[in-house]
């Protein structure tokens, strides 16, 4: 099984730590792992702005680079999930379908690819999971809040298999931060100010440790605990599952 | 910055408000799940209640002529408005042939996006709205801030207020059920003065010709009941077949709405009084139209439950009046660019796209992949600034390219790392006004991969 390694325009800048953690868990777990360097991005800052037609190049790219793997695997919810959905304006060849097909979110591929959960970790924190809403709705990582269906949550499930850990439960379970691509940018008191009430239902209930599918979302809200000072640790979720004795 | 933005932040000056007005949604929202956790199989519910609005969409032309057929028999006079001028002008002849002054309205989201109030107002008729919240925002002289409570962004001191001015009560009596019975005396003499009696209508039922409405006041009903003329005002997507797919909805809207198991009212209106007339106005105003955009049809099976709204964290934090059109919230965002693509260009990008609504809406409209759809259509259409069409443009051109992209990070890493504090953080920089902009790392993943696999066998290569 061959995998390609995508890492996302902002993770591959500004938190390589969290690639490094995706690419070590994915080989530990004894995966062949390529990390094509002609990558950029999904095209989704450009799609969600409403610039579709100036994303097209880098779909079709997205596509050429990836479509020879057996399996696409992205520490990222959001970025799987636009490629997933938002690539149906494409024309709809083999490729375009395989890579639509096979491009899995990190945690959603160990559960239901990988078919495994227990990662042998240690982890005895208090961790506050912070569900980021393309991966929880999109890819249906866990049932949101809103949907009267059985309970489930692949990221939970990876977690609590980790020794000494304490997920908190929050006020409300699985609201917005507020990070939303370029609405961050073009809507920002919006945007901070759901990032503020996200923290403090975090802080309210003792999260040590805030985790998410989402590097993005994190971005967000460290931006704003860091302006605040605020005493909190934010771990892409990769980070943790890294943290093992596999 | 875009409308909703300037608005949003003025909402927000008042941080203490906003939390306040967030917190009251989410209990409705919260209110909400319980009832529907109390259903079984409710979301087997929301499909059947999307199925069945999706089909009467695809006959609507056959169930609102079978709807007119059996209102005309059951004695009811049926009128046609094509735009909401004709609506207005419809009600305005109906009133003057009858030589009335005195209104009484229930709630009705028609007749607000139609301008009746203003229209007739203008004409010197008085009408009066007799739902409370309606009724409130009325004499405030604002619009309503939420489809279904459309007072919501008003506290109770701020209503004893305005009750102490306009209807002579107390002053500085805040108490809920004293503020209430002060509205109810004063809407008691409207009601039993009214010569007219409109409403607005939540379903119209082709195979009995029953206009249905929905209060928890009952205000319509004391309208209709007590005016010898009634005129019921429905939007062509109203019409549903039978009067057993009326209990599908009729199950989901008010859990839906207000976390209720149903409306203290639920009024099937068939026939005029002895003596009275009924009558009923079937509006289009750019549905039809609407039907014809596959990507947008869906958004006409909304049944104004409003859950779209208690359930946006964009919404509960920015207000109804936030989004200028009105129906506000994701829905609001959805219909507004029908009725206006220029004026409503920056509603759709209201949203952070977190995709709560569609999953709560009970007629399960794709409100998010609707909200993403139009942007794409109104960025087409010009909608885009010149500056973010040039952001754009360079955007999609460098990460179409390895080689600039690359080149850009490290550019910009470079910029944040060794500028002064002052010259990235500049008020042209919306991130950085109350967020950190994240530590730059000493090298890109593209780079540390790179230099340490590289010279390897797995250089990325299959």
């Amino acid at each position: 099984m061959q995998i390609g390694l995508f890492i996302p325009c902002y993770i591959d800048q500004f938190y390589p730590k969290v690639g490094i953690a995706t690419l070590e868990l994915l080989e530990k777990l004894g995966l062949e792992v390529f990390y094509p360097s002609e990558q950029t991005c999904c095209g989704q800052p450009l799609a969600n702005s409403g610039a579709e037609d100036k994303a097209i190049k880098t779909y079709n790219n997205f596509v050429r680079i990836f479509s020879k793997f057996d399996y696409i695997v992205s520490p990222s919810g959001s970025c799987v999930y636009h490629v997933r959905e938002n690539y149906n304006v494409l024309p709809q060849t083999d490729e375009v379908r395989r890579v639509r097909q096979n491009t899995f979110e990190l945690c959603e591929f160990i559960v239901d690819i990988l078919k495994t959960d227990d990662l042998k970790i240690d982890f005895p924190h208090k961790v506050g999971v912070h569900q980021s809403c393309h991966g929880l709705r999109g890819l249906k990582l866990a049932t949101p809040s809103e949907l009267i269906v059985e309970h489930y949550s692949k990221v939970h499930r990876l977690l609590k298999k980790a020794k000494g850990i304490e997920i908190i439960n929050l006020d409300r379970e699985d609201e917005c931060c507020g990070f939303g691509g370029t609405f961050s940018i073009f809507q920002p008191d919006i945007s901070v100010k759901m990032g503020k009430d996200r923290l403090d239902d975090h802080r309210r209930n003792g999260a040590e440790v805030i985790t998410a599918t989402d590097m993005s979302c994190l971005m967000h809200l460290e931006g704003i605990a860091r302006r605040q000072n605020r005493e909190v640790r934010f771990l892409h979720i990769a980070e943790i599952l890294n943290s093992n004795r596999l | 910055m875009t409308n909703h933005a300037y608005k949003a932040a003025r909402f927000l000056k008042n941080e203490e408000r906003a939390t306040w007005h967030d917190k009251t949604l989410w209990m409705v929202r919260k209110k909400r799940d319980l009832m529907a956790l109390d259903v079984p199989d409710w979301e087997e519910l929301r499909e059947q209640a999307s199925q069945i609005k999706r089909h009467s969409l695809s006959k609507l032309d056959d169930y609102l002529v079978q709807f007119e057929e059996q209102a005309i028999n059951n004695g009811a006079q049926v009128h046609w408005a094509s735009t909401a001028g004709k609506l207005n002008e419809i009600v305005y002849q109906i009133i003057k042939e009858n030589n009335a002054s005195r209104i009484v309205k229930s709630k009705s989201m028609l007749t607000e996006e139609c301008g009746l109030n203003p229209f007739l107002e203008k004409r010197g008729i008085e009408i009066i709205d007799t739902d409370l919240g309606e009724r409130i925002i009325q004499l405030k002289r604002e619009p309503p801030s939420h489809i279904v409570m459309p007072a919501i962004h008003i506290k109770k001191e701020e209503i004893s207020e305005l009750f102490h001015r306009e209807l002579n009560s107390e002053e500085g009596n805040t108490d809920p059920t004293y503020l209430a019975a002060t509205a109810r005396l004063h809407l008691r003499q409207k009601f039993l003065e009214a010569e007219v009696a409109i409403t607005g209508v939540n379903f119209a039922v082709a195979e009995n010709g029953a206009v249905v409405v929905c209060t928890n006041e009952g205000n319509a009903d004391m309208g209709v009941h007590a005016a010898p003329i009634q005129i019921h005002c429905m939007g062509i997507e109203k019409v549903i077949p039978r009067l057993s797919d009326l209990a599908v909805f009729t199950r989901l809207l008010a859990r839906s709405a207000t976390g209720q198991p149903i409306t203290t009212y639920t009024s099937h209106y068939l026939n005029p009084k002895p003596g009275g007339q009924m009558h009923i106005i079937i509006v289009d105003n750019g549905r039809s139209e609407l039907i014809g955009k596959e990507d947008y049809r869906d958004s006409l099976k909304c049944i104004r439950c409003g859950a779209c709204m208690n359930t946006c964290p964009v919404y509960r934090r920015s207000g109804g009046h936030s989004y200028h059109y009105v129906i506000p919230g994701p829905i609001g965002s959805i219909l507004a660019p029908h009725s206006n693509s220029k004026e409503f260009e920056n509603l759709p990008f209201a949203s952070s796209l977190c995709g709560s609504c569609s999953d709560v809406c009970p007629v399960k409209i794709n409100i998010h992949g609707q909200l993403y759809r139009w942007r794409q259509d109104l960025s087409q259409q010009g909608a885009r600034s010149p500056i973010k069409k040039g952001i754009m443009k360079v955007s999609g051109k460098i990460l179409a390219s390895d080689k600039m992209y690359d080149w850009s990070g490290k550019v910009a890493r470079w910029c944040i790392k060794y500028l002064p504090r002052v010259l990235i953080y500049n008020r042209l920089n919306t991130w950085g006004r109350e967020r950190e902009l994240p530590e730059v790392p000493r090298e890109s993943f593209k780079e540390w991969y790179n230099k340490n696999f590289r010279e390897g066998n797995k250089n990325g290569q299959k």
